[in-house]
Order: structure tokens, then sequence, then C-alpha cells
């Protein structure tokens, strides 16, 4: 292999257009999946001020009751399947083919064809607010009996689209798991090995994984529950000899994996950005990725944990109480190693650093009190209260939407060519961070006080706390401001980037910015090392020196 | 869009390594449903729905040997084609759809002599989901096979062993492996 042809051109079709079609280049994917989440995100978003808005006051004054249980179950559904999967599919797309130095994806069609679901069922949901009897109110996890009620006994109600989107949801998901997980094991470039790969990889595989044990067993749950409500069996319903716990179960067994594949990912921009703004080389590699498994075998046993109240036997709840706080273990490991990788770093502190290290910050907070929660006697104190919503709002908000800026942030410049103003990057931090914390540490006291949750009206004595939490939200809602002002000027304005504006190492920073179609296509580099060196000034791949003096002539001339 | 040659051109065992990963996932879906399946039954206090005395075994037991003995022509045809032999290997696919087309049809059969229904509690409704959802497996199998026997006679398709053969006949295992658990839970554990 020579590497004079090197590097490819950068793209030429760059028109705007190619992102409303049905397009099969995994990075106009990757941005259409990030541009359509961060849409929900906005609508999500602004349920969650009318939440918040109502929770100000201790009565309720501002929406209806049964509105109220209808918005913060699309808050909460909205929030998952349409903002946060669909976001990390996103940067899936955009990053393991880069990363891996594949030209796409193994099956670039079935790649398109699950990205436009995810209007389907997003129009599917929003739909469900004009059907007579609103959406679905039985809250984000939909337990009967609550949701076989059809109260006005139409076939098209709230709480059928909802299924229907949540199946549909898990389809689309599936079709993207079988892409990611071949392309991984199949289309690396030539030297590396599992254990070179980026953490990111590995973290990728492992949540994906989890997407193809888990989500099966809640779409089968769903069809039932959608045969309960609409059909007539009973699966679910006593009186015909089910068993709503099943539900609970089939729920679970997905819906807890399920914040692994959320998390996973984002300790893989982690691990994948400390390096780079500390200039030391990521800590414990090896632990670092094995970890990843390790939580995914133990996250599969640990549903239970949700429903300790449920009426399950003490067997299980000893059992599973004892697996949750196995968890701890690897997730422990892998927050040691970040921290080595700080420890003593020259750090740079910008944009992506910043999220990053507020993110690890929550995240460590929500680890305690996941630890505390694991307790079987204290979250059965402090089930269905406040502190459930404080504790995992730390881990969502705080940790991983904060980590998902910050890797939006870190790539940008490579994948749109252009660079994000620092400033308002800065700005959109500080906001998000004192929101977050302000909106949402609150809710523990208030937990702990024994306010419960999916309520529009609350004891007078709960109201202090309260009103710090909707300010906090509401300043939560103004840091979006500068974050999309931030995106859309520098997209369309903004600096031209550099192949590698951070000195980062990786295959994807030895592409031009933004990369051309096909990636390397036929002049894939061979790594000779792990994309870590930093400080040691290893070559990551052959003939690298050449490769970086070509882009760098390239973007002189061009 | 623009033809860019993809990676996957070039390697060809992708789709396979793509439809082993959906098979494993697919197999969850069932597992759920087997497992669900067991618990309804073991807590159940009443089973079987009000004048129904057990389920029948003669007409599903004659469709699991037809079904089983379909895995082995599928086979046969599978190797028929690794040696070259494209007669041979159109005999024993047609030989395996007709086989499948059988066990639908005997799976029609007993549906429509059954005293409940659907909706007959959480007996019925399992009896149903579990069959008819295999049933769907199957039929999918049937008309997947279809496709590619019309795809053997697209001329040079068959040149290198077509991957499509490959998947299919994998599926139709795997449809006769959940099958034979499926029985052994339906029709052989009666008694609760
Ligand atoms: C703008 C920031 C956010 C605010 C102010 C906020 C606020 C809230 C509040 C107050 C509740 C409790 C409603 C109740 O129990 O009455 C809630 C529930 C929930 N939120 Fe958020 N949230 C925000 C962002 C997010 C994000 C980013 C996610 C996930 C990606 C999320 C997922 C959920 C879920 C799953 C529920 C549970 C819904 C249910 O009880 O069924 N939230 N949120």
């Amino acid at each position: 292999m020579t590497s004079a042809t090197f590097p490819p051109s950068p793209p030429e079709n760059t028109s705007w257009s190619r992102y409303f079609g049905f397009n099969t280049d995994a990075k106009v994917i990757g941005i259409q999946y990030i541009v359509t989440a961060f849409f929900f995100f906005l609508i999500g978003g602004l349920l969650a001020m009318i939440i918040r808005g109502e929770l100000i006051t201790p009565p309720a004054d501002l929406v209806d009751r049964t509105v109220y249980n209808g918005i913060y179950t699309m808050h909460g559904t909205i929030m998952l399947f349409l903002f946060i999967f669909p976001v990390l599919n996103g940067l899936n797309n955009l990053l393991i083919p880069t990363m891996i130095g594949a030209p796409d994806m193994a099956f670039p069609r079935l790649n398109a064809v699950a990205f436009w679901l995810v209007p389907i069922f997003g129009a599917l949901l929003i739909g469900s607010f004009f059907v007579p009897g609103g959406p679905a109110y039985s809250g984000w996890w939909s337990y009967p009996p609550v949701s076989t009620q059809n109260p006005l006994g139409h076939f098209i109600n709230g709480q059928g689209l909802w299924i229907t989107a949540v199946a549909l949801s898990g389809v689309s998901s599936i079709m993207g798991a079988i892409n990611f997980v071949t392309t991984i094991l199949r289309m690396r470039s030539p030297g590396m090995g599992f254990f070179m790969m980026p953490v990111y990889c590995w973290t990728a595989l492992a949540a994906q994984s989890l997407q193809l044990i888990g989500l099966p067993a809640l779409t089968g749950g769903a069809v039932m529950l959608l045969m309960d409500l609409s059909f007539g069996t009973s699966f679910y319903q006593p009186e015909g000899g089910g068993d709503p716990v099943l539900y609970q179960h089939f729920f679970w067994f997905y819906s807890h994996p399920a914040v692994y594949v959320i998390i996973l990912p984002v300790f893989g921009i982690f691990s994948e950005l400390f390096p780079v703004y500390s200039r030391k080389p990521l800590f414990g590699y090896v632990y670092v990725c094995l970890a990843s498994f390790i939580i995914v075998a133990l996250g599969l046993v640990v549903w239970v944990h949700h429903m300790f109240p449920s009426g399950v036997a003490q067997w299980m709840r000893n059992f599973f109480m004892f697996s949750t706080m196995l968890i701890a273990v690897p997730t422990g490991v892998k927050v040691f190693a970040w921290l080595g990788t700080i420890w003593r770093g020259k750090l740079r502190l910008t944009t992506p650093m910043l999220f990053c290290l507020g993110g690890l910050f929550n995240f460590v907070f929500a680890g305690i009190t996941g630890i505390m929660l694991a307790t079987v006697p204290v979250d059965i104190h402090v089930s269905n209260t406040y502190f459930v919503v404080g504790h995992f709002h730390y881990v969502i908000y705080g940790a991983a939407v904060m980590g998902i800026f910050a890797a939006i942030y870190h790539w940008f410049p490579k994948f749109i060519g252009r660079m994000p103003y620092e400033g308002l990057g800065k700005l959109h931090f500080l906001l998000t961070f004192i929101g977050a914390n302000l909106n949402f540490l609150p809710m523990h006291p208030l937990g702990l006080m024994g306010m419960p949750r999916r309520v529009s009206s609350y004891d007078p004595e709960f109201a202090f706390w309260n009103v710090l939490a909707s300010l906090g939200a509401f300043l939560l809602g103004v840091s979006i401001i500068p974050f999309l002002l931030n995106m859309v000027s520098a997209w369309v304005r903004g600096p031209k980037a550099p192949h590698n504006p951070w000195n980062a190492i990786g295959l994807e920073w030895l592409l031009p910015s933004p990369p051309p179609e096909d990636n390397f296509g036929e002049h894939v580099p061979t790594v000779i090392s792990r994309p870590y060196g930093y400080g040691t000034g290893a070559p990551l791949v052959e003939h690298q020196a050449e490769i970086e003096k070509q882009l760098t002539l390239q973007e002189a001339s061009a | 869009m623009t033809a860019t040659p993809h990676l996957n051109t070039e390697h060809p065992k992708h789709n396979l390594t793509g439809f082993i990963i959906f098979l494993c996932s697919e197999s969850v879906i069932f597992l759920a449903f087997f497992s669900g399946f067991a618990l309804l039954k073991t807590a159940a206090l009443n089973w079987l729905p009000p004048g129904v005395e057990g389920l029948e075994w003669r007409t599903p037991l004659l469709n699991t040997v037809v079904l089983i003995s379909s895995s082995g022509t599928i086979w046969l045809a599978e190797r028929c084609m690794s040696k070259g032999n494209l007669m041979g290997f159109r005999a024993f696919w047609l030989l395996t759809m007709a086989l499948g087309a059988y066990f639908l049809y005997g799976q029609a059969v007993e549906w429509s002599g059954l005293q409940f229904g659907f909706t007959s509690g959480v007996f019925g409704g399992t009896f149903y989901l579990l069959t008819g959802f295999h049933g769907l497996h199957v039929a999918t199998g049937v008309f997947l096979m279809g496709l590619m026997l019309v795809k053997s006679f697209i001329p040079q398709n068959y040149a290198g062993g077509e991957q499509g053969v490959q998947a299919t006949s994998l599926f139709w295992h795997f449809v006769d492996v959940i099958w034979i658990i499926l029985f052994v839970l339906l029709y052989v554990w009666q008694r609760s």
C-alpha cells in the first residue's frame, strides 16, 4: 500500500439537499440523526418546562391533572426514544466508520431505513397529542393495568400509538445495532486488532450488544400489551389468568440495560476526550475496555432492582441488590482510569473538556445516590419519590447529555469542517452545569422528605426546593440558546477547521475535514499503535508523517 | 446517491454475519414469549378455559415430523449446490418449500378445529401468540425460499455459493429448533 495517493480530496457534493433525502452515506445519516434528535429534544424540553412551570407553585394551576399525566409521560418517552437513542446512533454513524477506517457502515441501505423510521415513529408519538383522549398518560414505562385502559373506546388512542411507536423504535434500533456490530467486527483497518481499537468503539460494541439482547424482550412485551389493549387478550389481566408483573419483567429486562446503552458510549466519549485535553495516554486502557463488557454482563442481571416494591420474592431482592452493587466495581474502574488520566496532565480547558469534567463530576454524584437506591430498604423508602427523578436526571442530563455535548463540540470541526465558537461554548457549559445542578439537586431532599413523583400539586412544605428546581430548569432551557446559536452560526460561517484542530490521535483525525464520502477509500492506513500515544510521540499508523504533511499541504492550497 | 464502492462488496461475508446477529437477537423474542408462557402457566390456578380438555397432539406431532424432515431436505439442497448440482438443489429446495407449506396447512387445520379463541384467557392468548408468531416465521421462510429459487434461474448468480441460500437455510433450521421447544412446551407439557 502506498500513501502517495493519500489523502483523498475533500468531498465534492456538499449541497444541503442531501440531508433531506434517502442517503446511504453514514456521515450524512449521522448528521440527520443528530439534527432530528435535537428537534425532538426541543419538544421534550418544552414539555419539561411546562412540568417545572406547573411545579413552581404547590396547587395544580397551570395544566389540568390528566393533561399533566400525559405531559410527563411524553416528556420521558420523547427524551429517551426520540432524543437520547437517536443522538447516540448519530454519533455512532459519524464515529465508528471513521475511527476504524471503514468507508461506510456494513449495510448502508439498512442504515438509512433505520434512520427514516425515527421521524415516522416520532410523528406517530407527537400525533398522539391530537387524538381523542390525548396522549398516553401511564408514565414512560406504561405499566398495566393503567396502560390497558381505553376509557373512550377508540381503536386509535394515545396508548395504542405509544406502544406502536415504541415497538417501531425497537425495530429501528435493532437494525442499527446489527449494522454497528457487524461494522466493528468486520471492517476494521489493517493492524487494528480489538485491543488497538479506540475505547469509543469498545463501548459502542458493548452498548449495541445490549440493544440486541434486550430490545426483543421489550418489543415482545409491547406486542402483548397492544394485544391486551386493542384485541381483548389477557396476558397482563389477572381476570383472565394473566399477570401484570410479567410486563414489568419484560420492560425492565430491556429498560435497565438501556441505561447502559446510554451511558456506555458516554464512557467512551470521556475515554477519548480526557487523554486529548490532558495530553497523557489513557490510563489503564485494557481495563477500561474490559470493564465495558463486565458492565454488559452484570447489566443484564440487575433489572429487578426497579421492581423491589412490586411484590417480588425476597431471594430476588437480595440477589438483585447484590448484582446492582457489584456493577459499581467496573464503573469505578473507569472513573479511576479517567482520574488517573487527568492527574498531573497538562489540562486544556476547552469547551469539550469542560463538558467532560462537568459530566464526570455529576456522574460521580449520581453514582453515590445510585448505590443508595440499590439498597432495598432505602429503595422501598424513596421509591416513586423525587429522589429517583433526581438520581436518574443526574445520570441522564448531568452525565450523558453533557458527554454528548462534549462529543459534539469535539467532533464538530471534523464532520462539518468548521470550528464552533469557544465563547458561546463556554457560556453554554456554564449555564448547563449550574442549571442541571440547581434543577436536579433539590429533587433529592424533596424525595427524602417524601414528595411523590408524577403529581401536579403538592404540600406547601415542599415549596422551597421546588422553586429552586424550577429556576434551575428554566436556566437549562436558556442554556440551549447559546448552543443552537453556536451550531448554526459555526456551520454557516465559522472559521474553516484544519484536519486536526485539537492535536488529537485517531484515524478520524488523519482525514480531511469534512472527510470525503468513502473516508479513506482504498487507501486505509495500517494501524501500528493504540490511539492514545499522547506525549510519547508514538505514530498511530505507518507513514504517519507523510500523511500529515500532505493533509497540511492540501489545506494550505485550499 | 452516488455509487461508491462499499467495502462489503469486497467482503461478501458481511451479510451472513449480520444475519447471524439478527437471528441471535430474534431468538430473544422467543425466549421472552417462552419464559412468559412458563411463568403464567406455573402460576395459573385454572390453566384451561372451561370446556377445554387439553390440546390434541396428533396433528401437531405429524407437523413436527414434517418440519424436522424439511431441515434434512434443506441440508441436502445445500449440499447439492456446493457440489454444483443446480438441478438437485432446486429439487430439494422445492421439496423443502412443499414441506413448509404443508406445515402451515396443518397449523391452519388445527386452528380451525379448536374450541377456544385468542381472547379465551391466558391459555388461548399464549397458544395463539406462540403458534401464530412461529407460523409467521415459517411463512417468511417459505417466502425466502421462493425468492432464492427464482434467483437460481438468473444466470451466473449461483457461481460462488450464494449467501442468500446459506442465510435462508440457517433461518429454516432456527425455525425448526424453535418449533421443537414450542412443541414440548405446548403439547408435551400439558399438565400444570
Ligand atoms: C430540560 C431538562 C429536564 C428537566 C427540567 C426535566 C424535568 C423532569 C421532571 C420534573 C420529571 C418528573 C415529572 C413527574 O414525575 O411529575 C421528569 C421526568 C422524566 N424525565 Fe426529565 N427533565 C429534563 C430532561 C430530561 C432528559 C434529557 C431525559 C432523558 C433523556 C429525561 C427523561 C425523563 C424521564 C424518563 C422521566 C420519567 C417520566 C415518567 O415519570 O414516566 N428528562 N423530568
